[in-house]
């Protein structure tokens, strides 16, 4: 388990070591001087290069990638190009409001997967498992953004059931602490519902036909000769043994989960990462989008070394010390 | 990181749908494209047009079926050019990716082995990351049009392919038929092109079929963005942006664009799934994975 542990941490490690470094490349080999987006042109030879400095855009380009290394291991990343303050402000900002999303999003999915998934197993080829594909399909086909866009219409425009927008009410300054939180909860039902909604359809059929396959196998048959009820037998013989993959799924479904968010975010001007990313876009702040890109390819990074974790801790047979090493019979295995 | 390999299920009869699903698809597919082809015939005229002051915001009638838009352009006219865009960057970023893909994935499955690793660690790079944060970074360094938006799309589209490419070939290296054609002496590179690839084709149609509804969607959010597809050229994404400023008093205006979207996505995704089981029936199960 140890040597292992080491090697996929080491992995990790390098994966975002990568990152950093891609993010950085990427940004600067871009056509252009970065500088000529940030300032006007008809600024003096001399300004110019005063404004390089305290970019640090100047020196060579090693040199401006050591130093981004550098400061990036103080937990330093940089200055807003448009909001005269660290870019790491901006980032906890909008950390607790995305998380907040996402972490809700993610909870309502996992019900819904499993749910869907129990359903068109247990209703293999019958009407109701083709109508659960059916709309499982057409969400997934469905523009993310315009779905958002017709939620707010309907349910908020129309049906004054939800606000259409943001993440609290403009006066919820004067809330107390409980109505602040109710007020959140009232503001996150639509885009929690929609980011949701999204994108189960990927995970929960692969989650349906793991369930396929643990009630073909011949211990679901004793389990049932056995006279235990069709109930116990789905929940705890099957199910439990086809939520095992489900770990390592839903960690790979992270990223769709964070680009959803993204998505869901702008429309619903929820206050979080993905808005922050779209509006430094748009006002050309780099250091925003580099900082905004990092942390998301980050997370998606822990999340899945997590959840390889959490699959070696939950699947007794992977701890067997001959099966560990997963990286010689990989070529063979995919 | 993979998932583990899916077990043929038990045969049993195909459902309903999944058979028409191919019809469907096909009639989607061919008849979105044929709008996008025949545009200037079917809606003559130029879509970006501005209509008379009287026309603006009309709710849809006979003159104008879908209704008009704020500078009383008239939706459908737009809608049908608006195909035209979402299907090539569609079809044209999707090729790129398969074709990088196709190569990527051929080298790694055929090749030495410590291009096989180097490769898919590349490939696992790009793949374990959130793909829209990805196209957004390269679009706003440079700045954004069709072009830069089909290649942004190819750019980061490709690992899929590439992985399915990678583990296909790997199975049909070790067949016998490969064995043999190796034996008469032809180089690697002769196998590959005229022995491996064919059999590849299965695979690389599914995958790309599957990923053109992808594209469609990305391409239509970034313009929704205003980071896609400029004006004058229309853009069902853009059209939404539009119409989100009316989105109540002329909801033909955001309605409208994603019904079209949708119909044409469900389109190329009902054509992947159905020719996924028609071509390769052992994996049936799973999918919709990217």
């Amino acid at each position: 388990m140890l040597p292992w542990l080491t090697s996929r941490l080491a992995q990790s490690l390098l994966l975002i070591f990568i990152l950093v470094s891609a993010v950085f490349f990427v940004v600067r080999l871009a056509p252009g001087d970065p500088l000529d987006q940030v300032v006007e042109e008809e600024l003096g030879p001399a300004d110019r290069e005063l404004m390089r400095q305290r970019l640090g855009l100047d020196g060579g380009l090693w040199q401006q990638y050591g130093r981004w290394l550098e400061a990036l291991a103080h937990g330093d990343m940089g200055h807003s190009l448009r909001q005269q303050r660290p870019v790491t402000e901006i980032l906890a900002e909008a950390l607790g409001p995305t998380l907040l999303l996402t972490l809700t999003a993610y909870s309502l999915q996992l019900i819904l997967v499993i749910a869907s998934a129990l359903v068109m197993s247990t209703r293999r080829g019958q009407p109701l498992d083709h109508a659960v594909q059916g709309i499982g399909l057409t969400f997934y086909s469905l523009p993310f953004f315009w779905l958002s866009l017709m939620f707010v219409l309907l349910f908020s425009r129309q049906l004054g059931w939800f606000p259409a927008g943001g993440w609290e009410s403009p006066d919820a300054a004067f809330y107390s602490l409980g109505e602040r939180w109710l007020d959140r909860l009232h503001h996150l039902v639509l885009p929690a519902t929609t980011l949701a909604l999204g994108a189960f359809m990927g995970p929960a059929r692969y989650l349906r036909a793991g369930l396929d396959d643990v009630l073909a196998q011949d211990y679901i048959l004793a389990a049932r000769a056995r006279g235990l009820s069709n109930r116990r037998v789905l929940w705890r013989h099957g199910l439990r043994n086809a939520l095992l993959p489900l770990i390592t799924l839903m960690g790979m479904w992270l990223p769709n989960l964070l680009g959803g968010a993204l998505v869901v975010e702008v429309v619903f001007g929820w206050p979080g990462m993905g808005r922050v990313t779209i509006e430094a876009i748009w006002a050309r702040d780099y250091p925003v989008v580099m900082a905004t890109t990092l942390l998301t390819g980050v997370a998606v990074v822990v999340g899945s070394t997590l959840a390889d974790l959490l699959y070696r801790w939950a699947d007794p047979r992977l701890r067997l010390p001959d099966m560990a090493d997963s990286e010689g019979s990989r070529r063979d295995a995919s | 990181m993979t998932l583990p390999e899916q077990k043929a299920t038990a045969g049993g009869p195909r459902p309903w749908w999944q058979r028409r699903g191919l019809c469907l698809g096909v009639a989607l597919t061919l008849g979105s494209a044929l709008i996008g082809l025949l545009a200037p015939v079917l809606a003559p005229g130029d879509p970006a047009a501005m209509g008379e002051l009287s026309d603006r915001l009309l709710a849809p009638s006979m003159a104008h079926p879908l209704g008009t838009d704020l500078l009383g352009r008239d939706v459908l006219v737009r809608l049908v050019h608006g195909a035209r865009t979402s299907l090539m960057v569609g079809w044209v970023s999707v090729l790129a990716a398969m074709i990088c893909g196709t190569a990527v994935g051929m080298a790694a499955g055929l090749g030495p082995r410590w291009l096989d690793r180097v490769l898919m660690s590349i490939t696992d790079l790009f793949m374990a990351f959130p793909r829209i944060f990805l196209i957004l970074l390269l679009v706003s360094v440079t700045s954004p049009s069709l072009v830069l938006i089909m290649v942004v799309l190819g750019v980061t589209g490709w690992m899929g392919v590439a992985r399915l490419v990678r583990a296909e070939s790997l199975s049909l290296r070790e067949r016998e038929y490969i064995m043999a054609v190796r034996g008469l002496g032809l180089t690697p590179l002769q196998v590959a092109r005229r022995h491996i690839l064919p059999g590849l084709w299965p695979t690389i149609i599914v995958a790309t079929s599957l990923r053109v509804g992808g594209a469609i969607l990305s391409e239509a959010f970034l313009s929704y963005l205003g980071l896609g597809v400029q004006e004058p050229m229309v853009s069902w994404g853009g059209m939404i942006q539009m119409g989100r400023a009316n989105l109540v008093d002329g909801w033909w205006l955001a309605t409208l664009p994603g019904v079209a979207l949708a119909i044409t996505v469900i389109g190329y995704n009902l054509l992947g799934e159905s020719l996924r089981e028609w071509l390769d029936p052992r994996r049936q199960a799973g999918g919709l994975d990217d």
